[in-house]
């Protein structure tokens, strides 16, 4: 079988994988990080996606293979190692973003993606456009739309700290 | 610490697992030697099978055994079995065929399951599968109520005649035939509740495990309701006492009710376990949740109103064809008619209903309870008649709701179709969202779009329903073999944190936090010191779980009565403490305290006095904190409230735009206002997704046609609206806390508001109804129609 070198949340990380093993079987089967979630076998959902290089790949539709020497970043890497959310993850804490959060791993690393590839700031409009690739069944999205608006601010350096969601 | 009590918008204490990549979903659980599962399903909507050939498979590598549905039936277990019987307009009991959990000589659905692989791998679970040959007599498939109700149809079921599995009735008929003859005029409507595929997030998985040391079973699932599946597969399936076998629901993404029910793929690990001595997972590709999760809705309904000269309603008369699927589903038998027809009075005076509900088997998925059950399909079909009577009438669509409306004078109200209402103020959520969505600054925003090429158009619902479910001894009169309180233990420990253990389920509702609150407001602690416990039967004592928005009605109310035990005895263990009268202590912010004085005891003393009984009324008390409620309600809640929706529809396409959403719900006192919000705006989600997406389809040979994510259209993002919420409540009158329920109302109230936007943007071409969903295709055929005429005009 292939061995895949990769680094996976800052560490280095090998598996002995078959060549048709997905990113996201090696990513949960063998190295255990269950927080990227597998919802669908047709790459709709986005529940898998997850950083190869700095860009948001649906984990589902890459092969283990195709990221040797790649580095990956899964939801379990956002936070800093003191424990400190990324705005992001606040964000949706906030906001009220999720419920269930089989699908917020993908949201939220979909979401940085989004926001990294806009710095001149999204409008809710473009924030819905933007999420096409990732489906949520129990929000509705309109809370995801507020906390991604509200993460960005942070994330463009517009404002130091999370702007509060009403009470 | 700031205010964390009842109304307070608390942040989500189990969001931190879930965003940090954390949470604990029956997938992410693996059992040392565990082995992976691939179910095998029929290809066939009908067909006999004649045989089936395994031998290369079980030779095939890491492949640990094959079973098929023999096997099972060697063991003598029974088939999945239903919690609801339905009796025949004539008295006799529904037609309740078997329900084998593999297959036996016939299969009846696309998704039937046939045999199981058990492999070291899922690979290697899936390369075999390949190699098992099913040889399939194929026959010929009745997918549809219309195709199974044809004289001569197939039968699905041998000895299910007309494939007819009751044709059930509720009402009074004569009462309803007099008001037709006396009726001013009479609003008709022919409708299809669109069949809905739930799509929870999470598909469905099930890890079963035997240790052979102990000959104990435990199933870790997705369900919304551990014991009732510990219950259900225990007793009437694999023949497990309840001791022997424990049911694990951990994080569970999304239910909708697609997860109440017991499933085949649950008996199959838990057995195949205990064949195998190993653990065995089986995880649902989303293909196969598409074809062996319940269904939703998939009605047939004509009904008709029979109104007096000044639009009153006098009379309704409902007949409904409702589609079980090819199996009975766990609560299926309910869902079209005491969930259903019992609810078709909402928010009106009518005086006389009379309703007949069929219900027919096919050869499709079974159709259960989904977000709503059986209340969509009433408020669906009843505010849609109510806007067909006021076109019929002349009427303004407000002004015949408000003058049938049930007077907030006039609770407890009796319906004519059974149920009470204990409370409502339905004039008050109709004002609410006539100001929230500027319902009088319509005509405006209509003429304004006509400029910009756009039909604009705006609808209404003001509905009812009834959750809360349920009490015992109404819903065994009618069927229901099971009772429908809950279960709470709440357990004080030494040190005065505070331990809840609930037979509720949260898969999405934040009952870790809402219950929280709840407990940490009846004693008057931070919420810091409590934990909320769901989803094990080996920590719970009992419960029945969390559908039909109950589990603060019931579940929440069954912890305020196990609070009330604790602070009873609290009481009397403080007047040990404190040399007084039991009857003289009050418990108040957390202390025990001899009225009057400022002698008092907190929570801590009391219960580390209790676990350490040193100076203790130990003749009179037994020591320890921790008390046990099952509550039983006394009837059902009834949320109710208005939604209005407009939209805008582009002629050229048929594109339908949601540009405005509003709701105004009564559910009664609010917990966490963040919470609900949130519930109302992700069933609201799902109802637009119902009267614009979402559809199932099968073709006349019984293939889903609908039958992934690629196929069947679930709302995105760019598909919905910002969705404005708010509450004008009342409270219920029958449980402590005054709740309703906030989890379905959404997609009750919403889908008939949507409708009639988009009726309304159309009402120039002639439209009177639009079957949901209303797809841009089916617009714009309309548009397009119609248009040559109104050019001609």
């Amino acid at each position: 079988m292939p061995k895949v070198s990769l680094t996976v949340n800052g560490k280095p990380a090998s598996a002995e994988v078959e060549n048709r093993t997905l990113l996201v079987e090696l990513l949960r089967e063998h190295l255990r990080l269950t927080g990227t979630h597998v919802g669908c076998d047709t790459s709709q959902c986005g529940a898998c996606v997850v950083h190869v290089n700095g860009a948001s790949v649906k984990s589902c539709t890459m092969l283990a293979v195709q990221c040797e020497g790649a580095e990956v970043v899964t939801i379990e890497g956002l936070a800093a190692p003191d424990g400190t959310l990324h705005p992001m993850q606040e964000a949706f804490r906030e906001y009220h973003a999720l419920q269930c959060g089989f699908c917020t791993p993908g949201m939220v690393m979909s979401a940085i993606d989004l926001v990294q590839r806009n710095p001149q700031g999204l409008s809710d409009r473009e924030i819905r456009e933007g999420l096409e690739g990732n489906l949520c069944r129990c929000t509705g999205y309109h809370n995801i739309v507020r906390a991604i608006a509200a993460a960005q601010q942070v994330m463009h350096g517009k404002v130091k700290e999370l702007p509060r969601a009403a009470e | 610490m700031g205010f964390e009590g009842i109304g307070a918008a608390v942040r989500r204490r189990e969001d931190l697992r879930f965003i940090s990549g954390r949470g604990n979903y029956t997938d992410d659980i693996n059992r040392p030697g565990q082995l992976h599962a691939v179910i095998i399903r029929s290809p066939h909507a009908h067909a006999r099978i004649k045989g089936i050939d395994a031998a290369a498979a079980k030779a095939a590598p890491g492949v640990v055994a094959v079973f098929v549905g023999e096997d099972m039936a060697a063991d003598n277990l029974g088939g999945l079995p239903c919690g609801w019987q339905v009796k025949n307009k004539d008295g006799s009991p529904m037609a309740e065929p078997p329900h084998p959990v593999l297959a036996v000589g016939k299969v009846r659905h696309v998704g039937d399951p046939v045999a199981v692989v058990i492999a070291e791998t899922k690979g290697a679970a899936r390369d075999a599968a390949e190699l098992v040959s099913v040889d399939y007599e194929v026959l010929p498939a009745v997918p549809t109520l219309e195709a199974a109700q044809k004289p001569g149809a197939p039968l699905v079921h041998d000895g299910v005649a007309g494939n007819i599995c009751y044709d059930w009735h509720l009402g009074d008929k004569d009462a309803v035939d007099a008001a037709f003859a006396k009726a001013h005029k009479v609003g008709r409507l022919e409708l299809v509740n669109n069949r809905l595929i739930p799509n929870a997030m999470e598909p469905r998985a099930a890890v079963g495990e035997f240790d052979p040391a102990s000959g104990d079973y435990t199933l870790y699932t997705t369900s919304q309701n551990p014991h009732v599946i510990r219950l259900l597969m225990g007793a009437f399936v694999l023949h497990i006492p309840e001791h022997k076998l424990r049911v694990v629901a951990p994080d569970v993404g999304g239910g909708f009710g697609s997860k109440i029910y017991h499933y085949a793929e649950e008996a199959i690990v838990t057995w195949a376990a205990g064949k195998v001595k190993r653990p065995v997972k089986w995880t649902a590709e989303r293909t196969e949740s598409f074809m062996s999760d319940a269904h939703g809705r998939d009605h047939v309904t004509v009904a008709e109103m029979a109104m007096d000269k000044d639009g009153r309603f006098l009379g309704l008369r409902v007949r409904t064809q409702a589609n079980m699927g090819a199996y009975l589903s766990t609560f299926a038998p309910c869902v079209p008619t005491y969930l259903y027809a019992t609810l078709l009075a909402g928010v009106y005076t009518t005086p006389a209903i009379y309703a007949e509900v069929k219900a027919v088997f096919t050869n499709s998925v079974p159709v259960d309870a989904y977000r709503g059950a059986g209340r969509p399909e009433a408020s669906f079909l009843l505010e849609r008649l109510v806007d067909i009577c006021a076109l019929e009438m002349g009427l303004d669509r407000v002004e015949i709701r408000r003058r049938n409306f049930i007077p907030s004078s006039a609770f407890p109200y009796q319906t004519p179709v059974a149920l009470q209402y204990d409370s409502g103020d339905y004039t008050a959520t109709l004002e609410a969202c006539l100001k929230a969505a500027d319902w009088a600054g319509f005509e405006a925003r209509r003429a304004e779009a006509k400029k910009r090429g756009k039909l604009r158009g705006i609808g209404i619902s003001t509905y009812i329903e009834a959750c809360g479910i349920a009490p015992s001894a109404v819903v065994g009169s009618l069927g229901a073999r099971a009772g429908l309180y809950e279960v709470a233990n709440i357990r004080v420990n030494p040190t005065g944190s505070i331990t809840v253990f609930t037979g509720t389920h949260s898969h999405g509702q934040g009952h870790e936090t809402t219950f929280a609150q709840l407990i940490a407001d009846q004693f008057g602690v931070p919420m810091s010191q409590v934990e909320i416990v769901h989803g094990d039967t080996a920590k719970i004592p009992f419960g029945m779980g969390t559908y039909g928005s109950r589990s603060l009605a019931v579940g929440g109310s069954a912890m305020v009565k196990a609070a009330e035990k604790i602070i009873a005895k609290g009481k009397r263990i403080a007047a040990h403490l404190l040399e007084a009268s039991a009857d003289d202590i009050e418990f108040k912010d957390g202390k025990f305290q001899v009225a009057g004085t400022d002698r008092a005891k907190a929570l801590a003393e009391v219960s580390l006095a209790a676990y350490v009984p040193h100076n203790y009324p130990i003749e009179e008390l037994e020591p320890g904190l921790e008390e046990t409620a099952f509550y039983d309600p006394k009837n059902f809640t009834y949320p109710g409230g208005c939604h209005i929706c407009e939209v805008e529809i582009d002629p050229d396409t048929g594109v339908v735009q949601v540009v405005n959403f509003c709701a105004v719900d009564d559910v009664g006192r609010v917990i966490n206002p963040m919470i609900v919000e949130g519930q109302i705006q992700g069933g609201v989600a799902q109802g637009i997704g119902q009267a614009l997406l979402e559809t199932c389809v099968y073709d006349e040979n019984g293939q889903l046609l609908s039958g992934s994510m690629m196929d069947y259209t679930l709302p995105r993002a760019d598909d919905l609206p910002n969705i404005k919420v708010g509450t004008a409540i009342t409270l219920c009158t029958h449980n402590p806390l005054g709740v309703k329920g906030c989890g379905e109302v959404g997609a009750i109230g919403s889908p008939p508001a949507v409708i009639g936007a988009v009726v309304d943007a159309l009402k120039d071409y002639g439209v009177r109804h639009i079957d949901m969903p209303a797809t841009p295709h089916k617009l714009w055929r309309i548009i397009n129609a119609n248009r040559p005429r109104m050019a001609a005009e």
